[in-house]
């Protein structure tokens, strides 16, 4: 009780500092700087140079760039539907762009103000899914490819360049696979040498059994957590897009990468300006901006992926642009690969329910795992039967001794007051 | 005094409004989902589609059940020891090294584990060293990605949740009670399961569902450590609700919460009621 | 005996301690790897001091459990006065939905509020989730802890001396907070703090609830997690437990002295 006055004191100023702290604080977080437009990016994870949005930033004073990511097209998707974010700019893949355009979400971005759309090259124009090409601008393109460490997975294993090589039994374990229906399908699909884009039921069936079958040997499905994985050789084998898998093969050497001669996806992830967005000609001079050759370059030497931009070629080093995993030529792009459309409401529905169903298998049953299950049920059983015991022995000594002295005592509260 | 009526109604207010609009309607509006399609109208179909994740019903209580189980076991002897310090300041400091790993963030404390127990992971390489140098080979346990994993990180996570009601339990138990015991002769075998078990009770209760709660609704230590090859009801929900895998769904997704909502309310409920029968008046948890 | 519980609690502790120690170990570590140490260096903290993503979600989480801690001690410790002054059905139904959030699975709280949010905005073509839902989510959850604390010490309180302070003409709410809160002030301290640090680790309804313009530092933790490895989480890590360590000790130290009569009833 002595020293209260100073505790007083001390109490107050540190009032007097939290309040500021607040007050301070809500007006960046409450007006986010009433004269800057704020551009909302929504991008894929690890696909973009972050130097560049300080460079844009730079470069256009009064635009500031909120960049966020995700990490499947079905969950930007969600998120854009639920209403949970208004964006500006999102970076969809092909059938994805032409689904938000049915949906009528994409606004038609006006080309005056993106002059480096001229760089971008004619094959990459006027696509399938965008046919007029009204809505979207490419942002890079490539394939899907299946990685492996070539110092655990032997030559014999890959010389065949098939899928295959992801159902290998010798390599249980030590699998890994995409954690996104589209793509893992994909794979399957075209094991059975189906299209990716199959509108018949009983193909996605056998697909999915496919994906069964294969799920005792797989170690996890992720997506960028694959990079981890596979550099630090947790796991040999895994398929994943081109450019990540450059990136993952310059940490580790050990790692190579091909191009499954069975089929695989060639995707087109495009920049797309929402119809809710407010600030459409600041979102335009971004996309103008990511086109621009010279970024473009910097941008795709940072991420390995191949860029649309025609002009940016010239920037960039020549060995990456000679790499034919990369930029396959366009005779191989046309027989072996497949740009996946949207899918019929029906046929989504479809691979939605066997996805989840394929991902609660193992719970039940499935070859290793239920191996692995097995003791742990055992456990349930014996515990239970000791709980049980020990219930029974207690009723019988509780008959037979009289209860004074127990008091009652709140343990969840008590365990907040002790925090 | 009307005055202080006047006042207490008004400092109430701001609460009952917050709570009924963010607390009632919330849950009123998961009921309402469950119980409607995506147009808004009447159907019992989302009940129905749970049947088809019995078994994740299962294994997601199978689980957090062991890892219940698990606490419990390891929890009641550091409790107990603890509770008989003589020295009051250390026995605050224990339980304080007890309770700090809980105050650094659940996803980091989770994620520490996966750096030790993947097959390249620390844990692995310390026994292939360790045989290495009396000439075994070896090829390492597979431990992440495994359901054992998922009960690692639960009983990791959430032992603290355990040894703390049960700690404070045991303090509260007379000394002289005990004393008593051993005066007539009881052996120390006697004076525990007579004594001390009955006595500690109420805390084992609400540490069982203290621990049982979040781990049989966790979406992220399965995300984490079993690396997606097992699903949990958390995850179903989360895939619902974020679209993680395709389809969103909120009513489905309500429908699936609701059920965990009630089959928790339902364990709590005889949890209590066992608390009951046994001790005389409930811990209180509800 | 002694010795088996001695090695027992050591083998616990072990167990407890060992993923943090090896954390910390590793964020001093001078090359990016996960399992093999190699010199020593500091460049993955300078390189967390300069992550404006870290930093930004770590301003958010800390202005995020200020802001929402005050709001909920405020209204929290109001509703406790009023509570405790209710009677039978009333107070039980009260005490009832003041339990909903502390019971429930996060989860569902999570969903729930989620889908309350995404139903108002269905309404409104501008909101988005944001700041805003994120604050009003946690001040929910963090409300029942603060009545908690809150009641008991109200209920332990002489409330004959509030009544005299009226007598002598004291109006109501000067008598409140001249009479009461001195009273309760303990158990408005720990709700505070408890609201505080729940803010501050909370994860699940966050996540649900934040859109995805905003993180909070557990969101951005978790989507680290997902990224290829940056020891910047360990250093993260680290330094978070520094912090938690001070602040316990901080804490305890106050607590020993005046208070240890009172705790040791």
């Amino acid at each position: 009780m002595k020293n209260k006055k100073s505790i007083n004191i001390f109490k107050r100023a540190a009032f007097v500092i939290l309040s500021a702290v607040m007050l301070s604080s809500f007006v960046p977080l409450l007006c986010a700087g009433a004269a800057d437009v704020t551009i909302n990016v929504y991008n894929w994870g690890e696909y973009i140079d972050q130097n560049l949005l300080t460079q844009f930033e730079e470069e256009n004073p009064g635009i500031k760039v909120n960049y966020t990511t995700f990490d499947s097209n079905e969950s930007m998707y969600s998120k854009i539907i639920s209403g949970a974010a208004n964006y500006d700019i999102v970076v969809p893949s092909d059938y994805m762009i032409s689904k938000m355009i049915n949906e009528d979400l994409l606004a038609e971005l006006d080309f005056d103000n993106i002059p480096n759309y001229k760089y971008i090259g004619d094959v990459y124009k006027n696509l399938a899914f965008d046919p007029d090409n009204k809505y979207s601008v490419p942002y890079f393109w490539g394939t899907t490819v299946i990685m492996y460490n070539s110092k655990y997975v032997s030559e014999d294993d890959v010389k065949d360049k098939s899928v295959n090589l992801l159902w290998n039994e010798k390599y249980s374990g030590k699998i890994l696979m995409f954690d996104n229906p589209r793509d893992a399908f994909g794979i399957a699909l075209k094991k059975l040498g189906y299209s990716m884009n199959s509108s018949n039921p009983s193909e996605w069936d056998e697909a999915a059994e496919e994906l069964k079958r294969q799920k005792p040997l797989v170690q996890a499905y992720v997506m960028d957590a694959i990079f981890d994985k596979m550099e630090s050789e947790e796991a040999y084998i895994a398929p994943y897009y081109a450019g990540d898998a450059l990136t993952i093969s310059d940490e580790n050497p050990d790692i190579k990468f091909y191009i499954p001669v069975d089929g695989s996806n060639m995707f087109f992830d495009s920049m797309c300006i929402l119809k809710s967005s407010e600030h459409k000609t600041e979102a335009e001079k971004f996309i103008n901006f990511m086109c621009d050759p010279q970024v473009s370059a910097v941008n795709s030497e940072e991420v390995g992926y191949a860029t649309a931009n025609t002009e940016a070629l010239n920037y960039l080093d020549p060995e990456l642009t000679e790499n034919k995993l990369i930029y396959p030529e366009s005779d191989f792009l046309k027989n072996y690969t497949e740009v996946f459309k949207n899918l019929p409401a029906p046929i989504q529905a479809v691979e939605s329910q066997l996805w989840t169903n394929l991902k609660i298998e193992s719970s039940t049953d499935g070859g290793e795992t239920a191996s692995g299950a097995g003791w742990i049920q055992i456990f349930c059983v014996v515990s239970l039967v000791l709980i049980v015991l020990f219930v029974i022995l207690r009723g019988i000594s509780n008959q037979r001794k009289k209860k004074l002295w127990r008091k009652p005592a709140d343990g969840k509260k008590e365990v907040y007051r002790q925090l | 005094m009307n005055d202080s009526v006047k006042m207490r109604k008004a400092m109430t207010a701001p609460y009952t409004v917050w709570m009924a609009v963010f607390v009632v309607v919330p849950i009123a509006l998961v009921v309402y989902f469950s119980f409607t399609n995506v147009g808004g109208k009447f159907t019992l179909d989302n009940i129905k589609a749970i049947g088809e994740f019995r078994g994740t019903y299962l294994i997601s209580i199978e689980l957090a059940f062991v890892a219940t189980v698990i606490c419990l076991i390891l929890a009641y002897p550091i409790a107990y020891s603890i509770s008989r310090m003589k020295d009051e300041r250390r026995q605050q400091t224990m339980i304080m090294l007890i309770m700090l790993p809980m105050w650094m963030n659940f996803l980091i404390r989770t994620y520490a584990w996966m750096t030790l127990i993947e097959d390249t992971g620390l844990i692995n390489t310390f026994i292939k060293w360790f045989l290495h140098l009396f000439g075994y080979e070896f090829e390492g346990f597979s431990m992440i990605n495994t359901q054992g994993a998922i009960i690692l990180g639960m009983v990791y996570n959430f032992l603290p949740y355990m040894v703390l009601p049960i700690y404070t339990v045991l303090t509260k138990i007379d000394e002289s009670v005990i004393e008593a015991g051993r005066d007539l002769g009881a052996s120390g075998r006697k004076i525990f399961t007579m004594i001390i078990l009955p006595q500690s009770a109420p805390g084992i209760i609400s540490g069982i569902t203290m621990v049982f709660v979040p781990a049989v609704s966790t979406f992220i230590i399965s995300k984490l450590l079993g690396g997606g090859m097992t699903y949990l009801i958390g995850d179903i929900i989360e895939n619902y609700f974020l679209g993680n895998a395709g389809e969103v769904n909120y009513n489905v997704g309500a429908a699936l919460s609701l059920v965990l909502m009630i089959l928790i309310l339902i364990s709590m409920g005889i949890m209590n009621r066992f608390d009951k029968e046994t001790g005389e008046e409930a811990g209180g948890i509800i | 005996m002694k010795t088996f519980y001695k090695i027992y609690n050591a083998i616990i502790f072990i167990f407890l301690y060992a993923p943090i120690v090896v954390m910390i170990v590793f964020s001093f570590n001078g090359i990016k790897s996960r399992s093999v140490l190699n010199g020593f260096s500091l460049q993955w903290y300078s390189e967390l001091f300069h992550d404006s993503v870290i930093m930004n979600s770590l301003y958010v989480s800390v202005i995020l459990a200020v802001v929402s801690a005050l709001i909920a001690t405020l209204i929290g410790t109001f509703a406790a006065v009023g509570i405790n002054s209710m009677k039978g059905f009333k107070k039980q139904s009260y005490l009832a939905v003041n339990n909903i959030p502390v019971v429930s699975p996060e989860i569902v709280t999570a969903v729930s509020m989620m889908i309350l949010f995404v139903f108002i905005i269905s309404f409104f073509n501008t909101l988005e989730m944001g700041f805003w839902t994120l604050l009003i989510a946690h001040v929910t959850f963090c409300i029942p802890y603060v009545v908690l604390e809150v009641l008991p010490k109200i209920k332990g309180m002489d409330s004959n001396i509030y009544n005299a302070a009226l007598d002598l003409g004291c109006p109501p709410a000067k008598a409140f907070l001249k009479v009461v809160v001195p009273q309760i002030k303990p158990g408005i301290i720990t709700g505070a703090i408890l609201s505080f640090t729940l803010s501050l680790d909370d994860f699940v309804i966050s996540y649900f609830n934040s859109g995805s313009k905003i993180q909070t530092l557990s969101i951005t933790i978790y989507s680290m997690t997902k990224k290829p490895y940056s020891p910047k989480i360990n250093a993260l890590s680290t330094l978070l437990f520094t912090f938690v360590m001070i602040l316990l000790l901080i804490i305890n130290i106050r607590n020993f002295r005046p208070r240890k009569k009172a705790e040791s009833k």
